[in-house]
Order: structure tokens, then C-alpha cells, then sequence
């Protein structure tokens, strides 16, 4: 089977297919998920456990990134983030977050206290609870300085799930993509820059308002973390039954990120968002979502495409270029690494 | 970094302005009325640089031209064409513990043999070898002269590239401990190679930034002395399809000439600067393009002057000569054919099955410059003119 690359880690096609084949084809199907809940039969961002009147969503997730401390924010409001963002895409209200911190031997104790306040200011900050956890420590040398995990579980009265979405279906994004990815990129590369900063934070004020008032015509939600929106908007289609076209001239990518992008031979549509959303809404709201969107402080929402009804055998995703051309947006694969020229 | 309002920032968004485009788009479409007219019934323009490919894939280009006008990848990408006998010579010598410098596309470059159960410096790396990234040259020029012990860089590279080692040799830059495996390569001769292999090529979109060091001068023998007219284009989307206007225009003229578009950067006389330094440190010899085999002074040796920055010498190897060169290719894979533009990536049976920019299978998947790789990366397979 070879030895695992970091491409296998990158969140592209080589991770599905590597978690196909080490985790879901050795999975009978009723270990895959509880009753009519939400498993591993079907990627989204967090599981959900029916009970009376809903369900229990949970999510897990492990986070590394380099380096720890990044402009906009730290591993420790990476991980408190995320966690409470996957809950809130499948329609969640997060209650409650456990964490298991590994860690270097010989790292800095001022570093690793700031991650932590970092992580635990957020939760504060969200009315979450942080109800369980572990530490370890690993010798110098057999990690990379320090890993974080944490479990988060809320509750919803109705699932967003990705399958939902309909033919016609407007796709909104939330705000400037790829700005995570970009402020890590910079940062790798050494480029010292006032321009790039990570949009990581909690994505709470913003979603459970729609929530709670747009219920229904929110198909699909979705925080297009690694991979980005190319990887996103890809499941959704493969999930779906749809072919999603998106329109290049609507996509919010600030300048410098197209800059950077365009010199180290990234695509800003496969870099990772950590604040920001992607949404499938019915035709007949998607406008008045998108002002109330506005109204919530996310001004540079927009409407970014649609979802068609499917022209091929599988799902696709399609980009109608600056220049009136038009191609398929693959799911990113392979390692994001810096090219000859 | 281009910012609003600066002049970078202003032509970057007039070459990427789609009523523009639609304008240009009409042109073309005029030029192919009136070629199908007199009876053409396709061209076949080629270009010859990685990042061309990249434009007219990235912007579907493709899928905006009339049906007969084709658009064929040529030689241009340095990765792709690196003979696996570097790559096989920078995995052992990084096994035996020498630091191996390399830029972030050839470090995944495979080898067709495998070399200490190795095929790749990746591989090496995750075998524990000390092999390093960079983003430039001077970057392991730095590193090494930190740490002293004994370092390669494999150099690989066009027109484009080989001016950065030149410069740091005939600088004094290089420190003492490191020494360069030079891959470099020429792109007019390779150029000459595929034209007249594949035969039908009808116009040439000349490598832009190539150009910028050699002079667009380096490709008038394409219309002097094969007929091809050919345009010397920049990287924004209009750039190629002005390109491809002026191309339909010389065919319908039946005067084909060499023309430069991209003449914001672009002369006939090149950077001389960089061409004296490429002259003082290099000769041009007959050298090996990986899947093709041996093409006349088409690659960049170092000079008997400046012998002890050769890593082949160094470290007591030496490059096959033309007979002792094998074909480096992995059952099954036609990168050869790809490079030269003969076949398309989709014409290849291992296109995104044994083959994808994850497990690079072929060297034109591996460089985000590679034929193959764009293809894949970004749908270039005639899907999207079926769906919509």
C-alpha cells in the first residue's frame, strides 16, 4: 500500500480515498451511523445522534498548523473555532467541547499557556462549555511542537444536510474566501505582510439567527476549511445530484490573496477559509437571506452561483471564467508546495 | 505586490476584462470564418511554455474558440522533461547524506529507477534524507553557507531559471560545500524537435518570459525556415488570445512572420545582461529530455572554468553520453509524447487512474507546470463543453 505522503493529509481526493480505504470500507453499515442520524455513510461536518424532538450533533477534529501562532489568530482559537463551526453547519447549537492536548517536550510554557487562554477565551466567548479533556506529553522530536484536538457537541431541532440541495438552489459565501490559507502560505514563505490575515473565528452570531428563521430554505451549509471551496462545493454536488456552476466574477478574493496565490501557484479556491461560510439557498429567499446576512455584519456576502439539475454522470462543479470561458473546478489534489517559476 | 491603482494592478485587470474578451473572441471567430471559407479545416497552434498552458486551461479558453482552432501543449515545462538520471544521481547522493536543495515541484519528480527503494527526493525525505525546499537558489546559497556540510542542488531550468545559478557563480556566491547537478535546458531547440515531429503544427504562441532573456530573435527560424507563423505572448488571458488572432491572421495572409505581443517585457534582443552571464558560466551541449532522449545543443553545461561547482565531478559520477542513455519512462506512461505535443494527457490510459498529481505516476503530472497536472488540476478534459 506505500507509506502515507503529506498529499494524504492535504483534505483533497487523496484523503477521501485514503479514509475509504482505512476506515469506511471496514465498516459494516449499522456502525456507520445511530438510527436515522448522520455518520460515517455520509460526509458532513459533524454526526448527529437522533434523540426526542432532534438530535445530539458531535464533531471531532485534529489540529495542527505551522506556525502556532499566525497573523489573526493561534492553533488554541483554531481548534475552539472549528469545532463550534462544524456544529453550527449541520444546523447546531454548540453546547459543550472536550479537548486532548499533545505536546512537545521542551516547548515553551508562556506558548503553550497562550494557546490554551486563546482556546478557552473563545469558548467563554460563545457560552461553551468545556467539559472534559486530556494531556500528553510526547519526547522532543516525536511531534512537531504541539497538537490539538477537540470534540464538540451541541444540539439541533432540524439538520442542514449537505444531500439537500435542489436544482436551482442559490450559493452564497459569506465572505472574502481563502484568507486563512493565504495568511499561512505568507507566513511559510516568510512574507512579512500587514495584508494577510487569518478570518478564523466562531461563525455563531451569524448562524444561528439563519437558523432560527430560515430553517427551510437553508439546504446546505458548510465552512470550506482545508480544501477549501473547491473541495466543498465539490461534495456538494457529488452528494446532491446537481452540478453547481459558480461564476469567477462573483467570487470575493481580495487582491493580495490573488497576488500570493498567483505567485506560488495556488489556487485561492483550494486555499482554507476558517470564518467564513458557504450556503445553498432556495431561489425564492435567496435574496432576502443574503440581506439579512448583510445585516448581520458579513458585508461582503454574495451570491457566488447556482446549482443546476445534472447534465453528467457524476457530480461536477463548473467556473465560468473572468473572460467568458468556462471550466470544470476540480477537487484539489496533490500537496500545496511552492513551484519553479 | 500589484495594489490598486499602480500600473501592475491596472494592466493585469485590462488582459483579464471579459467584454474585452468577447471582442477578441469575435475576431478570432471572423479569422476562422474566412480561413473555413478557402477550406482549412483545423490549426493546430502549440505553445511551448508551462504557464500558457496554465492560461488557456485555467481560463477555458478552450472552450470559447471555434471547434477547429486547437490549442496543443508543447515543451515547457523544466520538470516534466528532467531526465530521470538526475533524479536518480540527487537520491543517492542524498541517501549518503549529502543536504539536497531543489525547488517544491522537482523534489516529487519520479525517477523510472528506484534507488536505494527510493524513486523520488520525497521519498528520500520520508526515508530521512536531508532534502530541502526552496523557493530560489539564492535561498540554499544562504542555508548552505550557514551549515557548511556538503550540499547539492539540482538544478533544473530554462532560459528562465539558469540565470540565477550564473549569477551566483560568476558572483563568488556559491559556498564551498555546495555543488550543482545542472539540469538546465534550452527551449528554441526543443521547439525546432517537436515541430518537426509532430508535423501539422500551423502557428506557435512563443514562450513570453523566455523570451525576456533570450530575445524574441531565438524563434525566427519557426516562420524563416518551417512557415509557422509565430507570436511571442504574455500570461493574462487576452495575451494568448490576442496571440491566437494574430496567428489566424498571418495564416490568412500567408505571410508568416514573427510577431511579439508581449512586447510590455519583450525585445528582440533579450536581457544581454543575463545572456553574457549564461555565456561566461555555461557551454550549450547536445543533451537528454526525459521520454524523448538526445536534442542538439539543447542544454546548459557548466564551463571548464567553473568545473568545481559541478556536483557530477564532486562526488566522482558522471551523465550517460548519448548511447549509454536509456529510455526514462514508466511502462505505460507517454509523457514523450505529451511533452512534444503529439497526444493529449486525456489520450493517456493512466490519466487520473494509476496517475494523479497525488501519486504522480509520469513526470508531466508532478510540476504545477506539467501538461498533465494542469489538466488535471484545473478539468481540462473537453468535459465542460458536454455539460453546458
Amino acid at each position: 500500500m506505500g507509506r502515507v505522503s503529506l498529499a494524504h493529509g492535504s483534505g483533497g481526493i487523496e484523503t477521501s480515498h485514503l479514509l475509504e480505504r482505512l476506515i469506511l470500507n471496514r465498516l459494516p453499515d449499522w456502525m456507520k451511523r445511530l438510527g436515522d442520524g448522520l455518520g460515517l455513510d455520509y460526509p458532513d461536518d459533524s454526526a448527529a445522534i437522533p434523540i426526542p424532538g432532534g438530535y445530539i450533533v458531535a464533531t471531532i477534529d485534529a489540529y495542527t498548523v505551522s506556525p502556532i501562532f499566525f497573523p489573526g489568530g493561534d492553533l488554541g482559537k483554531l481548534s475552539a473555532a472549528g469545532t463550534i463551526n462544524d456544529l453550527l453547519m449541520l444546523g447546531g447549537r454548540p453546547a459543550a467541547v472536550l479537548d486532548a492536548i499533545v505536546v512537545e517536550e521542551g516547548m515553551d510554557m508562556d506558548d503553550l499557556s497562550r494557546i490554551v487562554e486563546s482556546m478557552i477565551s473563545i469558548l467563554r466567548m460563545e457560552g461553551v462549555c468545556l467539559v472534559g479533556g486530556d494531556i500528553k506529553v510526547m519526547p522532543s522530536g516525536q511531534l512537531d511542537g504541539i497538537l490539538v484536538t477537540t470534540a464538540g457537541v451541541g444540539y439541533a431541532s432540524k439538520l442542514i444536510v449537505d444531500k439537500n440541495i435542489r436544482p436551482g438552489d442559490k450559493i452564497i459565501v459569506t465572505g472574502p474566501i481563502g484568507e486563512h490559507g493565504a495568511a499561512i502560505l505568507a507566513a511559510q514563505q516568510g512574507i512579512k505582510s500587514d495584508e494577510f490575515k487569518s478570518d478564523v473565528s466562531p461563525l455563531t452570531r451569524l448562524m444561528l439567527p439563519l437558523i432560527e428563521k430560515y430553517a427551510d430554505h437553508i439546504h446546505a451549509a458548510r465552512d470550506p476549511t482545508r480544501g477549501g471551496v473547491a473541495m466543498a462545493l465539490n461534495d456538494w454536488s457529488k452528494s446532491s445530484d446537481t452540478m453547481i456552476v459558480v461564476y469567477e466574477s462573483e467570487l470575493p478574493v481580495r487582491e493580495p490573496v490573488v497576488n500570493l496565490c498567483e505567485m506560488m501557484g495556488v489556487d485561492p479556491l483550494s486555499l482554507a477559509s476558517e470564518g467564513t461560510a458557504l450556503l445553498a439557498v432556495s431561489p425564492e429567499k435567496a435574496g432576502e437571506v443574503l440581506e439579512q446576512i448583510h445585516g448581520l455584519g458579513y458585508n461582503e456576502a454574495r451570491i457566488i452561483g447556482e446549482a443546476r439539475s445534472r447534465t453528467s454522470s457524476v457530480g461536477l462543479v463548473v467556473l465560468k471564467t473572468l473572460i467568458g470561458g468556462a471550466r470544470i473546478l476540480e477537487p484539489p489534489s496533490g500537496e500545496i508546495v511552492p513551484r519553479i517559476c | 505586490m500589484a495594489q490598486k491603482g499602480d500600473l501592475r494592478y491596472l494592466t493585469k485587470r485590462l488582459f483579464r476584462d471579459e467584454i474585452l474578451a468577447s471582442q477578441i473572441v469575435n475576431i478570432v471567430r471572423g479569422y476562422w470564418e474566412l480561413l473555413r471559407s478557402k477550406g482549412v479545416e483545423e490549426v493546430k497552434i502549440m505553445n511551448f511554455c508551462g504557464t500558457h498552458e496554465y492560461t488557456t486551461t485555467h481560463y477555458g479558453i478552450r472552450s470559447i474558440l471555434p471547434p477547429g482552432v486547437n490549442l496543443v501543449a508543447g515543451p515547457g515545462c523544466p520538470v516534466c522533461i528532467t531526465p530521470s538520471f538526475y533524479v536518480e544521481a540527487a537520491v543517492k547522493l542524498a541517501l549518503e547524506g549529502v543536504t539536497l536543495y531543489t525547488y517544491g515541484d522537482a523534489y516529487r519528480l519520479p525517477a523510472v529507477r528506484e534507488v536505494g527503494g527510493c524513486r523520488s527526493l520525497s521519498e528520500a525525505r520520508m526515508m530521512g534524507a536531508d532534502v530541502r525546499v526552496v523557493y530560489s537558489f539564492l535561498d540554499a546559497v544562504r542555508d548552505a553557507a550557514k551549515h557548511g556540510k556538503p550540499s547539492v542542488f539540482l538544478a533544473v531550468g530554462f532560459e528562465t531559471t539558469c540565470p540565477a545559478y550564473a549569477s551566483a557563480i560568476a558572483n563568488n556566491l556559491v559556498p564551498e560545500n555546495l555543488t550543482l547537478i545542472v539540469a538546465g535546458r534550452l527551449t528554441p531547440p526543443a521547439a525546432r524537435f517537436s515541430v518537426e515531429r509532430v508535423g501539422t503544427v500551423s502557428g506557435v504562441i512563443a514562450p513570453g518570459h523566455v523570451s525576456t532573456i533570450t530575445g524574441a530573435g531565438v524563434w525566427r527560424f519557426l516562420p524563416e525556415e518551417y512557415g509557422i507563423p509565430t507570436v511571442v505572448s504574455g500570461f493574462e488571458p487576452l495575451d494568448v488570445m490576442i496571440a491566437i488572432s494574430l496567428i489566424l491572421r498571418q495564416i490568412m495572409d500567408g505571410e508568416p512572420r514573427l510577431q511579439i505581443e508581449y512586447s510590455r517585457t519583450v525585445t528582440m534582443e533579450g536581457n544581454r545582461r543575463a545572456k553574457e552571464l549564461l555565456a561566461r558560466v555555461f557551454d550549450v551541449v547536445d543533451a537528454a529530455w526525459r521520454g524523448i532522449g538526445f536534442i542538439e545543443k539543447s542544454g546548459y553545461a557548466l564551463k571548464e572554468s567553473v568545473s568545481q561547482y559541478d556536483a557530477f565531478s564532486r562526488y566522482g559520477m558522471r551523465e550517460p553520453n548519448r548511447s549509454e542513455w536509456s529510455h526514462d519512462l514508466l511502462p505505460g506512461c507517454i509523457c514523450g509524447q505529451v511533452i512534444i505535443g503529439a497526444a493529449k494527457p486525456t489520450d493517456c490510459r493512466l490519466f487520473m487512474k494509476r496517475c494523479t498529481p497525488g501519486t504522480p505516476y509520469g513526470p508531466c503530472m508532478v510540476s504545477a507546470e506539467g501538461s498533465c497536472s494542469i489538466w488535471a488540476r484545473m478539468g481540462g478534459r473537453g468535459v465542460v463543453e458536454e455539460v453546458l
